[in-house]
């Protein structure tokens, strides 16, 4: 018999009870909460009387709606206010650990779920947001759900699963320096396409996975889900463990060493068999740009956006020419070509603190050209935002013309007051450059922090290589 | 939940691929505590003209495919493949739901929109690429035009009578089927969950010791 992927054996370690229909009642270990998804799953709960099964299996926090600015007046937009405010209450009425907008460890629900240690290795971790693939980066099984089973986690502590087929995403090589994560998720999905992945777990592997930091592997876990796969992991190793070792709620001592052992049976082994392997060469690839409407459509820094006419498959040249008519752009045009209005720099795919350097070195001593409107750095958590200023960093994005602002998703998908104007492109590090995702008939382009922050300087896209200090 | 057995609907069709949860219903319309309200939301940035992100009047864009005349009324959306992609917000299944819809026509969903549709009576079929391009070609030639669903013979007739079989698995069928309460049936295994637990907290202790235990 063929040996276990990754994926197969943190199914198998959480299965309760199997229907003969095939459904499997899958444990939940962490349910992670925020206030958007959430309201109506803790109203289910109360018209049914229901207790939550495991209290101590969550942690919450307000981070969609919260502002980036200044916080002593509260939210001014009162049906925000309402929506935290229920959740600080339904937080309350339940006992369900919650760090509140004014708490220094609020962040970005993916950013502060591995900085508390709350996401372990063999974790099943759940939340109601599609990002939360972000934390098999750990050897965790990690993915999105609806409302109706955030309810369904919060009254049973399982979930009706159905098994994932299994992908490997191997890569080989190194990534060069000034060449990040992000842009290895980004050449990933261009490659496999926003539904290559449907229907499987990705397991991504390789010397060029191995060698990312877990910052680096958290970004592309977290992206994974804009290939079609709702569960992204990395197995663990050495790395894995170091990043663990102290962190609020890991275990400690005897307890800790106990579970290190148990961790390190969390990769595949060597006779796996995967349905499906892509491969790719970290050491070839360059800055990636996105230039139209679906994270699928990405360049290289000196690539050429596409012509329709040269798309044999009549759905698919339909979707560019619709993408280019909406980012006002033309076949043949290079990123170099697309001037910038605002520039973001944030979000669960990067807002960490090995981001937030990555910037900064490219900011240092220079300015924001004067043509863009806005350059805004928003850290993922309260914590990384002061590790930052005591590193100085605040000082380099704010002298240079960027403002420094508070923890929160922000920019990403603008639900608080940080948006778009219509017509506008930015330079993201978020996810989903969706019509109006950050903003009413704002156009997103996705890159790495370092690319944001080149272009930020000059005002369109760049290579952030020239910029860079250290090659 | 309302039970669905059968169900016979008019069809609109949406004839773009990797329709987002964003553009089903944008982020601004998700800051409600409640179930209800979606319903007009739907497609918001499409359906209406110049559009702003605030709620109130808005003028309909009489070219958005949803708006026309004939289509008025219609419950079963055909699409294009990967449909609901995107974020996990179920508040696109509420939307659809709350503006008539009880089934949706694709050759694929994302796993997380499809997955919501079942706690929510909305049946989403999966019908090959040709079959989803076949009904676009008899929807777009004729107006009126009308399919008839039924889940429990896993069987849709189409207007001029061709039977269509799709698959579905059992426990989605049951579910939609019996209108059933999942949280319910998950508590009737409720032994075998503490007989889980006991044996985890055996194995990996660790897993036990949550936010709500460190914080006391």
């Amino acid at each position: 018999m063929a040996g276990k992927t990754l994926y197969d054996k943190l199914w198998d370690d959480h299965v309760v009870h199997r229907n003969p229909d095939g459904a499997v009642l899958l444990y939940i270990d962490r349910h992670l909460v925020h206030e958007v998804t959430s309201p109506q799953a803790f109203e289910g709960l109360k018209i049914a009387g229901r207790p939550v099964w495991r209290v101590d299996s969550m942690l919450a926090t307000a981070d969609h709606n919260v502002p980036t600015t200044d916080r002593s007046q509260g939210i001014q937009d009162v049906v925000s206010r309402i929506q935290v405010e229920t959740l600080d209450a339904n937080c309350r009425d339940f006992g369900v650990v919650e760090f509140g907008m004014n708490d220094p460890r609020q962040g970005i629900v993916h950013v502060i779920g591995p900085e508390q240690g709350a996401t372990l290795p063999g974790m099943t971790v759940v939340c109601g947001d599609s990002h939360t693939a972000t934390h098999g980066a750990f050897g965790a099984l990690a993915f999105g759900i609806g409302t109706s089973e955030v309810e369904h986690v919060m009254a049973t502590q399982c979930l009706v699963q159905h098994r994932m087929k299994n992908m490997l995403v191997r890569v080989n090589g190194r990534l060069s320096p000034g060449v990040t994560a992000k842009d290895l998720i980004l050449a990933i999905i261009g490659r496999i396409g926003t539904a290559g992945a449907t229907g499987y777990a990705i397991e991504f592997g390789g010397e060029g996975i191995h060698a990312l930091s877990m910052e680096g592997r958290m970004t592309v876990c977290n992206m994974a889900i804009e290939a079609g796969a709702r569960s992204g992991m990395v197995a663990v190793d050495d790395v894995t463990i170091e990043y663990l070792a102290d962190r609020p709620y890991s275990p400690k001592g005897a307890m800790f060493e106990r579970a290190v052992k148990a961790w390190r049976t969390l990769h595949s082994d060597p006779d796996a068999v995967f349905d499906q392997v892509v491969e790719l060469d970290a050491s070839r690839l360059a800055p990636q740009v996105t230039w139209g409407t679906s994270p699928e459509m990405v360049l290289d820094v000196d690539g050429m956006i596409p012509d329709p006419q040269q798309e044999p498959d009549p759905t698919r040249r339909e979707g560019i020419e619709r993408a280019l008519i909406y980012m006002d752009l033309k076949p043949g045009m290079r990123p170099a070509d697309i001037k910038l209005d605002r520039v973001f720099i944030g979000s669960c795919t990067n807002s960490r603190i090995e981001d937030l350097r990555a910037a900064a070195e490219v900011v240092r001593g220079r300015t924001v050209a004067p043509s863009v409107r806005q350059a805004m750095v928003v850290p993922g958590s309260g914590l990384i935002k002061r590790q930052a200023e005591q590193e100085g960093l605040d000082r380099i994005f704010v002298d240079a013309g960027f403002e420094w602002r508070e923890p929160g998703c922000s920019m990403c998908l603008a639900m608080n007051a940080d948006r778009l104007g219509p017509g506008e492109h930015c330079a993201s590090t978020s996810n989903r450059n969706f019509e109006g995702r950050q903003g009413h008939g704002g156009r997103t382009h996705l890159v790495s922090p370092p690319m944001a922050a080149a272009a930020a300087v000059a005002g369109h896209f760049v290579d952030s290589r020239q910029y860079s200090t250290t090659v | 939940m309302e039970a669905f057995t059968q169900h016979r609907g008019r069809v609109v069709p949406l004839d773009r691929a990797n329709v987002d949860t964003d553009a089903i219903i944008p982020k601004q319309f998700l800051k409600s505590v409640k179930r209800t309200g979606f319903g007009e939301s739907l497609f918001h940035a499409w359906r209406y003209l110049s559009p702003s992100e605030e709620h109130g009047e808005h003028r309909l864009n009489p070219d958005f495919v949803l708006n026309h005349p004939h289509h008025q009324g219609a419950s079963i959306l055909l699409a294009r493949q990967n449909f609901g992609c995107g974020s996990s917000r179920e508040h696109a299944v509420w939307a659809l739901g709350e503006a008539g819809f009880r089934v949706v026509i694709a050759p694929s969903y994302s796993e997380i929109f499809f997955s919501n549709c079942f706690k929510n009576g909305l049946l989403p079929i999966v019908l090959d690429e040709n079959m989803v391009d076949q009904l676009f070609q008899q929807v777009e030639a004729l107006r009126g035009y009308e399919l008839m669903v039924d889940l429990e013979a896993r069987q849709i007739e189409t207007h001029h009578g061709q039977r269509i079989p799709f698959e579905i698995n059992e426990f989605h069928r049951t579910c939609l089927l019996e209108g059933l309460d999942e949280i319910g049936l998950t508590l009737q295994h409720r032994d075998e969950i503490e007989a889980y637990e006991a044996r985890r907290q055996e194995q990996a202790p660790w897993l036990f010791h949550g936010p709500a235990e460190a914080a006391e």
